[in-house]
């Protein structure tokens, strides 16, 4: 048992790469062992910027030796059919083996030995293999060798490679580097070569030349240093995984260190701040005693300095002061320009080809956005972020007083935050960091006096971006989130962009379940296919708008035989010996063209409602909720009433834990049963109690019965599931009895015919709450 | 300091070149950069380009950002085994002392949309400011190199802001420190220039004749090519891009525009490539 190390030195490897290099070294070369029957204990592996390590523990010193039989021909076949058996073992015949078959005869076997290969040139076969098969994101060619496209990729050049059997060399070479026991330590530490003698003095031996090989190690510095730096500045550090991840595969002798910038910096916006130093310039930084962003940043050198820093500090102060007053630049520049006069250039953006620029989506968000308020979607009392089973959107209206006043004013701020908040995406600051799209549009509608709500609201407008994100509830805000994804989704399911597969470029996805989590969060009460509805009339008007201002009066373009201009009722001018006019290119064209063709369309968008119930389905598997629970409500089909939908799943979930869930599901299950066995349609239901005389455990199931659906009826429309589960539940005593004492199989169709419609009946009132036939257990 | 520059790697093998006279956006323009880095013909050379992005213009209000700059251009084919050294090497030539300043290389991979080129390398930091660009080009207008070339590019004000300790690129002395001469500073000879310059770039220039000048250059372009004249042809590819700069500058180029923009200059760029691959018989 030797342990095994392999050293990949190359120029410095990209910092992202570094860990999934790792891994995959290690897993590579524990496949490739496995194949070729080399055991071995363990696998450890390391990445710096210079190199990929890797340490076998307790490898063998040979593989495996084996004994392979194979069963030949009969030993009086063909001399032909021997002969080939002897050239596929590589043996002669006195050296097979005659065994006697089951039939009397004789089997000739070939028994080959595989003698056991010793581990060095199994190792340097997987070394090779390795190098040459490792999966680097994006990798290149070098020096004289590029000549042939074919020469070895690797991600920087290959530099020099270790590879050491206990304190043997393994010899292998690959691309002109021959394998070899020195390395290099640190570039300006110990730039001179270093002589490994084995596994076991690796690690030590170049943290004595200023490398820690160890990627963790170096984290754990650096985490530990910049503490203490900010720390000794009467500081914070404001804490980055990322960061840290990023610094350690920028090093190999990390150093961190504080420096300061001009405090006149801290009025630019403090996102911005900590994104230029972050994004930038891989800089740390730091909250004073108030919390708020402190004028200090702490970069992480990769030497000890011989002034101790004093230089490195300096040079990183300098370039953050010009990126800082770069930030700044933009910042004031910016604000010189008020958010509704960059108009002009939205109209120049491509939101998306077929979907027009970005201005047409303003004009169609802010329109929507007004509705939903004016709808009473959202509401000033209800996007309060109280989740609560208010009345369902039949009820809603008169019985609900609203401050009309209230109503008006929320309309107009969702309106007025829609229209603006699309605008900082043509700002210096959102071009140069587009991560700062609507924090920076809040920013810059506080500075020109903006309402707070409506500054709020551009700023979160995006919210919530996935899972575990914000979800906003002040109800401007929640208006124009709605407005912008319901928006985005309508007119990329109208134009069949949907996502396929794993394929969902335009994050549809997200903005679906976006949707969902601000309607579930705020307790919003409506019909999905309303405001659908009204998104895609926004498009077809724009169409129509468009179609009426870009087209000719003079165009003979027609759809289906007829002229344009009878389309939308303008003064048919038609000459049909004309053939139709091309017009390239406008999507709104398209559209109104499929909405000329088929006004119907209006009324909905095809899937996606489907879409909706799938996303809300993941969601909710994702929460912890059974699927089989959700399928069952989701079977009940036509409910587009999220929060509605949702209550029934959660009422659903407490309740078959229960004892009286439990008894229903029983109950239920064995009537479904029988209908299911006999086949029984429903086709000839009717109360067989009224023509023959019901026997006492079938009176009582219909009693039962006669009481319980008339609760549960209640129960659903006052959107109390869990009454109308208890309701239900009180049918398996009933049902049990009946099973028990009567004869549902009858020979008297009449009453076979009854009783089955008894239990059809006790399954649909069942039903009436969810689909029961999908709960397992 | 470009003289030093020019002693270390002529010292070297490289030939030492001058800079092109054309408007171009980058030292990687010159012709002894892109066409010299096609082909199998080993070469070395150093020069210095001047450099126009009229979108870095900053007013001469910025400490480091300009939109006319100097960078040292140094190409190596195929690119030797100890380039790493050498630069470095060239640097503590230049007076940078790595013992106390924070070299770092810093994933950086290179592109250029407009040449059809790309390849990976590092940008070189020097205490956490860019003061090089290294690259080994993959692919050159379209084709693979063969064999790889290795290009460094020294941005000349941020080294010598290091050198000199100063705070801003006009505060660089710009001539002999220990003459008895006036001092002149980068400032004294470029603030002004800076100043007009971003002003025309962004506010003033015609974007009609621009325009024109565009389709001007993209139809000579075509040109030369259709007369088996590579280099003319690269030239107006070069003429091509820096108008599209200059455009993008004046922001009236859409983002939809913008991409069929570059398109154009890339196929520009590229059919000179191909032209000079075939004028010399190499194979693709």
């Amino acid at each position: 048992m030797t342990d095994f190390l392999l050293e990949l030195r190359s120029e410095e490897i990209p910092a992202r790469m570094q860990e999934k290099a790792r891994a995959d070294l290690a897993s590579l070369f524990a496949a490739r062992l496995e194949a070729l029957n080399l055991d071995h204990e363990g696998i450890e592996s390391y990445a710096t910027p210079r190199r990929l390590a890797l340490i076998v523990r307790g490898v063998a010193d040979a593989t495996t030796a084996m004994t392979e039989e194979r069963k030949g021909p009969r030993a009086d076949a063909p001399a032909q059919a021997i002969e080939g058996f002897l050239r596929s073992t590589g043996l002669t015949r006195d050296q097979l083996v005659e065994r006697d078959d089951a039939k009397g005869g004789k089997l000739l076997f070939a028994v080959i030995e595989r003698p056991g290969m010793p581990a060095p040139s199994v190792l340097s076969n997987a070394c090779q293999h390795v190098i040459h098969a490792f999966p680097w994101p994006k990798s290149m060619r070098w020096g004289e060798a590029s000549a042939s496209t074919e020469s070895l990729r690797w991600v920087r050049p290959l530099q020099g490679i270790v590879a050491l059997f206990g304190d043997a060399l393994v010899q292998f070479e690959v691309a002109g580097v021959k394998s070899g026991v020195t390395t290099v330590g640190h570039r300006f530490h110990h730039p001179g070569p270093i002589t490994i003698g084995s596994a076991a003095d690796y690690i030590e031996k170049l943290r004595a030349c200023h490398v820690i090989v160890d990627g963790a190690e170096r984290r754990a510095i650096i985490a530990v240093g910049a503490k203490m730096a900010a720390g000794k500045a009467g500081l914070a550090l404001i804490e980055d995984e990322g960061l840290l991840y990023e610094n350690a595969g920028l090093t190999e002798w990390p150093v961190p260190l504080l420096g300061r910038f001009d405090a006149d910096f801290l009025s630019v916006p403090p996102e911005v701040i900590q994104l230029t130093a972050r994004v930038n310039q891989k800089y740390f930084v730091c909250s004073g005693a108030d919390g708020k962003l402190a004028n200090a940043f702490i970069c992480t050198a990769n030497i000890d300095a011989l002034d101790g820093g004093a230089k490195i500090v300096e040079g990183n102060q300098k370039v953050l002061a010009a990126r800082l007053s770069d930030a700044r630049f933009f910042y004031e520049t910016d604000l010189k320009t008020r958010l509704e006069d960059l108009q002009p250039k939205l109209e120049k953006i491509v939101f998306h080809e077929k979907l027009g620029t970005v201005a047409d989506k303003v004009e169609r968000v802010a329109k929507l956005a007004r509705w939903l308020v004016t709808e009473n979607i959202v509401t000033p009392a209800k996007a309060g972020g109280q989740s609560q089973a208010g009345q369902s959107p039949e009820t809603l209206g008169p019985g609900l007083r609203r401050d009309d006043e209230e109503v008006a004013k929320l309309a107009d701020q969702a309106e007025r935050a829609a229209r603006l908040a699309k605008a900082d995406l043509v700002t210096g600051m959102v071009g140069e960091f587009p991560e700062l799209q609507g924090l920076m549009g809040g920013y810059y509608a506080a500075a020109q006096g903006e309402d707070p709500a409506v500054a709020e609201a551009i700023r979160d407008h995006y919210k919530p971006v996935g899972q575990g994100d914000d979800v906003p509830t002040a109800p401007v805000t929640v208006a124009v989130s709605l407005a912008d994804k319901l928006d985005t989704l309508v007119g990329f399911f109208l134009s069949d962009e949907r996502p396929t597969g794993s394929k969902d470029p335009f994050a549809l996805r997200r903005a679906t379940l976006a949707v969902e989590i601000l309607t579930i969060v705020s307790g919003l009460r409506y019909h999905l296919e309303s405001p659908i509805a009204f998104g895609t009339k926004r498009y077809f008007d724009q169409a129509d708008q468009r179609v009426r201002s870009e087209l000719k009066p003079d165009s003979k373009l027609e759809f289906s035989g007829t002229p344009w201009k009878k389309l939308i009722a303008v003064d048919p001018d038609d000459d049909p010996e004309d053939p139709p006019v091309e017009i390239g290119g406008s999507f709104f064209v398209n559209y109104w063209l499929r909405y000329s063709a088929n006004r119907a369309l209006v009324a909905g968008v095809p899937g996606l409602l489907d879409f909706f119930a799938d996303r809300l389905k993941v969601q909710q598997r994702e929460a912890g909720v059974r699927h089989d629970l959700i399928d069952a409500v989701f079977a009940l089909g036509g409910e587009d009433d999220l929060v509605r939908l949702l209550a029934r799943v959660h009422a659903l979930q407490a309740f078959v834990t229960t004892e009286d869930g439990a008894n229903l599901l029983a109950g239920y299950k064995r009537a479904a049963n029988i209908l299911k066995k006999e086949g029984f349609d429903g086709t000839d239901a009717g109360t067989g109690a009224n023509i023959y005389a019901a026997e006492p455990a079938e009176s009582t199931l219909i009693e039962a019965l006669n009481a319980a659906e008339p609760r549960a009826a209640a129960a659903i429309e006052a959107e109390d599931f869990a009454g109308a589960m208890a309701a239900l539940s009180t049918l398996r005593a009933p049902i049990d009895a009946f099973f028990d004492q009567v004869t549902v199989n009858d020979a008297d169709q009449t009453k076979r015919a009854a009783r089955l419609a008894l239990l059809a009946r006790m399954r649909d009132a069942v039903h009436r709450v969810a689909d029961f036939s999908k709960i397992e257990g | 300091m470009i003289l030093t520059l020019h002693d270390y790697w002529s010292a070297r093998g490289c030939l030492i070149l001058q800079p092109y006279d054309m408007r171009m956006g980058a030292g990687t323009f010159h012709t002894a950069t892109t066409l010299r880095a096609l082909g199998p013909d080993p070469w070395n050379a150093a020069f210095v380009q001047p450099c126009r992005r009229p979108t870095d213009g900053r007013y001469g209000e910025n400490p480091n950002r300009l939109q006319h700059y100097y960078q040292y251009q140094v190409i190596l084919k195929p690119s030797p085994p100890d380039l790493q050294e050498l630069y470095l090497g060239s640097l503590a030539a230049i007076g940078v002392d790595m013992q106390t300043h924070d070299i770092r290389f810093v994933e950086d991979d290179w592109e250029s949309p407009t040449l059809g080129a790309w390849g990976l390398g590092w940008e070189v930091w020097c205490d956490g400011m860019e003061v090089t660009q290294f690259t080994y080009f993959q692919q050159m207008g379209g084709f693979d190199c063969k064999p790889v070339a290795g290009e460094l590019t020294y941005g000349l004000e941020r080294l010598a802001m290091y050198i000199q300790n100063k705070d801003s690129v006009y505060d660089l002395v710009f001539n002999d420190a220990e003459g008895n001469g006036p001092v002149y500073t980068y400032g004294d000879v470029f603030l002004e220039n800076e100043r007009q310059m971003s002003k025309w770039n962004f506010e003033v220039a015609d974007t009609e004749t621009l325009f024109d000048l565009f389709r001007k250059a993209a139809a000579e372009c075509e040109n030369c090519l259709g007369h088996g004249l590579p280099i003319p042809a690269y030239e107006q590819a070069i003429e091509a891009s820096h108008i599209f700069n200059l455009l993008n500058a004046r922001g009236v180029i859409s983002v939809a525009e913008r991409q069929a923009y570059i398109g154009r200059v890339r196929d520009l760029a590229k059919g000179s490539c191909a032209a000079w691959m075939e004028k010399n018989g190499w194979a693709a």
